[in-house]
């Protein structure tokens, strides 16, 4: 299953290698790893939990995949992403992609996580010393989601 | 086929909207009027209190239909789950 929501952390040497599968047409192998920073928007944040919708999550998660396949020749991609209580360092999100060459597997991987932080539905409330807060969403992941699609229009006209 | 006009709908709120609002998740019959987001968002804000602060015009608010992000166009219909709930923080 190329997507998974879980609460258990992940072990991405062995993630990788089971995305590889031993196939000798891979070339390159492309990760992006999300984790907890301790500070965010000049406080200091001592733990956060990661909720999300379920049924919607998956569905969303797998059409961006979905959407990635299409555009970059990628052999095989993975989502990882973990849910409900997590600490400053710890592991959030998981998202690899194979392909023969790394020029496919780095666009497909940065496409998936821009298009995760704007259409998948996770939401992040941090624990402060002024008590617990949600994280408000940036214009800057708009922004970088919205780029792919001027990226294609771009390549549609060309 | 389902009726398009005036039947029940589940509603679902998420995150600081649930908070916001003091309840995960409601059935309700709206109007036949009411039949597609942007209507049925401004029929929520009707109640006043938290909805209508929360669901104001401009107040950045998604939508899901049946686990697709919707916009005000996008029809709804007896049956349907509808989520709403404030823009994504995950990854």
């Amino acid at each position: 299953m190329p997507v998974r929501v879980q609460t258990e952390d992940f072990d991405v040497g062995r993630e990788l290698a089971a995305l590889r599968n031993s196939d000798r047409s891979i070339g390159a192998v492309a990760a992006f790893i999300g984790t907890v920073r301790d500070v965010n928007s000049n406080a200091t944040v001592s733990s956060m939990t990661l909720e999300h919708y379920p049924g919607m999550t998956e569905k969303a998660l797998a059409t961006i995949v979905a959407d990635a396949k299409a555009r970059w020749s990628i052999a095989e991609a993975l989502v990882i992403h973990r849910v409900g209580p997590l600490l400053p360092a710890d592991q959030i999100v998981l998202v690899a992609c194979t392909s023969a060459h790394r020029g496919e597997a780095f666009a497909a991987c940065e496409f998936i996580m821009d298009y995760l932080k704007t259409r998948a539905p996770f939401w992040k409330k941090e624990e402060t010393p002024e008590g617990a807060r949600w994280v408000e969403a940036r214009a800057s992941d708009d922004d970088a989601a919205a780029r792919w699609q001027a990226a294609r229009k771009g390549h549609e006209q060309a | 086929m389902r009726d398009s006009l005036g039947t029940g709908v589940s509603l679902v709120y998420l995150a600081r909207l649930r908070e916001a609002f003091g309840v995960p998740c409601e059935r309700i019959e709206a109007p036949p009027h009411v039949n597609t987001v942007g209507a049925l968002r401004a029929w929520l804000a009707a109640r006043g209190g938290a909805w209508a602060s929360e669901l104001a015009p401009g107040r950045a608010v998604r939508v899901a239909v049946n686990h697709d992000l919707a916009g005000d166009d996008t029809p709804i219909s007896a049956g349907d789950e509808i989520a709403i709930f404030p823009p994504v923080t995950g990854g």
